[in-house]
């Protein structure tokens, strides 16, 4: 059989990395929710807070164990699948990688023990710092890490020695042009990924008539989180592709389908990009918008596909396809927000089943656009591993193609296994919802508890 | 080039390799123990006694092959291709051991298997990085600054032999750990199991000692020559001392000194590893000079270092201090 290596390797990588941004997805805002109801239970004193935050609390648990654990997996594969893009640009990527572990991974991993099982040993204001740490410690973990994807998309601060990446001013690196946009989005999108299950989870609740209190309160912080945040993140998206279009104008020519770069460009709501014949069949398309949105104006003229080579084009259909489904996806959040925020307005929020029914069940929206966008900027930058600098397939390891094969179904095997029972156990501790006594006698003088009481009160909850 | 950039940065990442092999070397070693201790109410024990620093001790795998990126790209890229299968299933069975951390407090009828699961899961972990241990000492193929050698060369007997070694010797750590956690019958338990285990690490340590001259012609060099064997030789001496040491202190009753005993057997052996290798990172092929990322790269994160370290240290001594003590049953979970 006549394998691939440098495919496989993309598989295994694409595989695996789509599997952790599951987890920051939720983590980063899930860390933060959370450290924001402890602050409104110091801050008001009400116990409801309290108690959704310790239920939040558990599910966060299961889901940060499964993004570190595939987390470490990745900081690995740079070696193990790719090691000769550790050598051409790791002088630069690596120490911003070294910098995440320095100063978040250390900070999350840590304080991840406060936060958990520290309610019985600290006092409340040192437990709410401890969730707050985490929060802050998630979002620099991304900062870095996103620092590195950007400097792969649009290298700055470098130069080429021996064919190999060297720094040379290490705040152009790590500010490189793409950076700023990048981390606000992302950060956004962990954020909007959050509040749609924080918003499914209050409206199922809702609909059953259980935990009603907690469900109101966790609805009305989703609903107005959205209805503020997410037409935000649709003006964050626009800038972020304005810029994409000034540094990578291939991976915009394919989010839009664009071959012909003499001509305005069209939006083509439907359209199937045909690789070979270099056009696009079955187009429904509205005639000059594209050039509308990124020139801002109608008869401007952007590159299009055909001005490069074939072998230096990305795949077009998979970035045209993925970006429509994260558009698709941004405005309905924008929707769900409006409508959610009207009804609010009108008293209605927690009584109107045609909007908490479907509510109930978009929990995997942030999800899918995350991903999608994540497809739109790896692949979009396709050939390139970094932009200009290496090309994927120069960036492979001297590793046979069947090993990686055989590891390839070894990650799909323990992550089917992992992401199924996890996901089946957060279904549970969902069905369970916020119990157990919110407030509890106090220990050491600190209005704390001790949790052994806490702790049986969850036995029973989960029937054990 | 400044000749002590890497010198410093083989340094650092010997500290973090250390600390890593110590601190997840007591929690894989619990996991190592689950079969020993059949019943759920000690399984649960020993688990809270690391849950809350698992996390924060595996951060230093990350920060032992981040370094290696940062500061010895060249060699990063040479051993990850060359060890390929054992890393990786050494990650696959961290990650089966780390969910099962979190897992097994919601399952309920599963329980049982996410039990197998952090005990396969653990001592996978430790005989795969024992594996890795002796790929390296037996040494790497290289040709032209990458990995020329074969998908199989780590697997050889002396390798299988280092991957024992790490499962009794993180075993013990466990142990001994328990010792200072726990009380009762499972520390009792524990005692026991922590005296057969000395034995088995000596055992293990006489046998890698006397087998890597034998498989490595420069670790014989570097060891008999002289005037070396002058300084060498109470390397092994001290080692018999402090396992003995540790045994006295295991008959007669106490909680810390055995723990530090084991950590010390830990240290000395890898002290060898450093002796026999040393200034080699991908032996027997390239140094830390050969493999070295350019001074601003080296000098740009040891700032960060520098400065980090500390305040690293600070808060993870302030955790390990916050958890002190003894568990107590129904104690610990969110
Ligand atoms: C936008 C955010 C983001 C992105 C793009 C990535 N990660 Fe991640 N990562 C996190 C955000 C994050 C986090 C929020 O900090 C995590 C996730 C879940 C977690 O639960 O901590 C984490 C955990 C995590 C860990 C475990 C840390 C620990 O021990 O605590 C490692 C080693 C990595 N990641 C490495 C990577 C690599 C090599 C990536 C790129 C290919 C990557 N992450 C993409
Ligand atoms: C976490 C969110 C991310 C997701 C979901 C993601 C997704 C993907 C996907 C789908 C591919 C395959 C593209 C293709 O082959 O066509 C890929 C490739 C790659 N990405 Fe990302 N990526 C993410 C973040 C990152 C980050 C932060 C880095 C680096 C610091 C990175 C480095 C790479 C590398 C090295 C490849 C391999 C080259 C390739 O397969 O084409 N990725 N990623
Ligand atoms: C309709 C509004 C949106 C627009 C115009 C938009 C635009 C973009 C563009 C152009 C990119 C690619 C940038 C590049 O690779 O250079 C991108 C990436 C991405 N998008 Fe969106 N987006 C929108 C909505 C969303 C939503 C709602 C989410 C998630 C909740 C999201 C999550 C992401 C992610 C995770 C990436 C990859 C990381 C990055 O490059 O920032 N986007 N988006």
């Amino acid at each position: 059989m006549d394998l691939d290596p440098v495919l496989l390797a993309r598989l295994q990588f694409a595989f695996t990395v789509s599997f952790h941004i599951i987890f920051p997805a939720f983590t980063i805002g899930l860390s933060a929710y959370i450290a924001t109801l402890e602050g409104l239970w110091i801050w008001t004193g009400t116990d409801r807070y309290h108690l959704i935050a310790r239920f939040w609390t558990k599910i966060f648990a299961v889901s940060f164990a499964m993004g570190v654990v595939s987390g470490i997996v990745l900081s690995y594969q740079f070696g193990t699948n790719w090691s000769r893009f550790s050598t051409t640009v790791g002088n630069v990527v690596g120490p911003l990688i070294g910098y995440e572990v320095l100063t978040a991974f250390f900070l999350e991993a840590t304080f991840l023990g406060v936060m958990l099982f520290g309610w019985n040993r600290v006092p409340p204001w040192l437990h709410v710092l401890a969730t707050v740490i985490v929060a802050v410690g998630t979002a620099l973990s991304a900062f870095w890490i996103l620092s590195a994807n950007s400097w792969m998309q649009t290298p700055a601060g470098h130069e080429i020695k021996d064919g190999i990446a060297v720094p040379v001013d290490w705040l152009s690196v790590i500010f490189n042009p793409s950076f700023p946009y990048r981390f606000a989005h992302m950060l956004t999108a962990a954020y909007l990924t959050t509040s749609f299950v924080v918003l499914a989870v209050g409206a199922r609740y809702l609909l059953a008539g259980r935990h009603t209190e907690e469900a109101r309160t966790m609805l009305r912080m989703a609903v107005g989180f959205i209805a503020i945040v997410a037409p935000l993140q649709v003006l964050l998206g626009d800038q972020h592709g304005l810029n994409t279009a000034k540094h990578q104008p291939m991976k915009i020519a394919a989010i839009e389908g664009h071959w012909d770069g003499s001509e305005p460009g069209a939006f083509h709501i439907v359209a199937w990009p045909n690789m070979h014949a270099e056009r696009n069949d079955f187009a429904i398309s509205i005639p000059r918008a594209a050039s509308l949105l990124i020139t801002h104006d109608p008869n401007g003229l952007f590159p299009g596909l055909k001005s490069v080579p074939a072998s230096d084009r990305p795949p077009v259909t998979l970035v045209f396809y993925a970006f429509r489904l994260m558009i698709l996806i941004g405005f309905a959040m924008v929707g769900t927000g409006w409508v959610g925020a009207w009804l609010w307005h009108r008293g209605r929020l927690f009584s109107t089943a045609w909007f908490l029914r479907p509510a109930a069940n978009v929990w995997w929206a942030g999800f899918v656009a995350v991903i999608s966008g994540w497809i739109v900027t790896e692949s979009g930058r396709q050939p390139w591993l970094a932009y200009g600098i290496l090309r994927t397939a120069d960036a492979v390891s001297p590793v046979p193609a069947g090993i990686v094969l055989t590891t390839l179904i070894l990650f799909i095997v323990v992550y089917a296994i992992i992401f199924s029972m996890g996901i089946y156990y957060i279904n549970r501790l969902i069905h369970t919802g916020p119990t157990g006594p919110s407030i509890l006698p106090a220990e050491h003088g600190l209005p704390s508890r001790p949790l052994s009481g806490a702790e049986e009160a969850a036995r029973e909850a989960l029937g054990r | 080039m400044e000749w002590y950039l890497p010198v410093i940065w083989a340094a650092l990442i010997g500290i973090a390799v250390g600390l890593y092999v110590i601190l997840d070397g007591f929690d894989l070693g619990l996991g190592i123990l689950f079969p020993a201790f059949p019943s759920d109410r000690h399984r649960d024990l020993m688990v809270n006694t690391v849950a809350p620093f698992w996390d924060g001790n595996e951060t230093w795998l990350v920060l032992g092959g981040g370094g290696l990126l940062v500061a010895f790209p060249r060699a990063y890229a040479v051993l990850m291709p060359a060890l390929y299968l054992p890393v990786i299933l050494m990650l696959l069975a961290l990650v089966f051991r780390g969910v099962a951390f979190e897992f097994r407090w919601v399952a309920r009828t599963s329980k049982p298997w996410w039990d197998l699961a952090f005990w396969l899961g653990s001592t996978l972990a430790a005989f795969f990085q024992g594996v890795i241990l002796g790929g390296l000492i037996q040494g790497i193929t290289v040709a032209h600054g990458e990995f020329a050698g074969g998908p199989f060369d780590w697997a050889t007997s002396f390798s299988v032999m280092c991957g024992l070694g790490v499962v009794a010797g993180y075993a013990l750590l466990g142990a001994t750990w328990l010792l200072i956690r726990t009380e009762g019958d499972l520390a009792e338990r524990a005692r026991e199991l922590a005296k057969l285990l000395i034995l088995a690490v000596l055992a293990f340590m006489a046998v890698v000692s006397l087998w890597t001259p034998i498989a490595s012609q420069h670790i014989a060099q570097r060891w008999f020559s002289r005037p070396n064997i002058l300084f060498l030789w109470p390397v092994p001496l001290i080692t018999a001392l402090i396992a003995w040491a540790g045994w006295r202190w295991l008959d007669t009753g106490r909680e810390v000194l055995p723990f530090l005993a084991a950590i010390g057997l830990f240290l000395l052996g890898y002290l060898g590893l450093v002796i026999s290798w040393f200034p080699y990172l991908v032996p027997p092929a390239l140094t830390v000079w050969d493999t070295a990322a350019v001074p601003a790269s080296q000098i740009f994160t040891l700032l960060g270092v520098v400065f980090m370290l500390p305040i690293i240290l600070g808060y993870f001594g302030f955790v390990y201090w916050l958890f002190r003590g003894k568990v107590r049953e129904g104690e610990g979970y969110h």
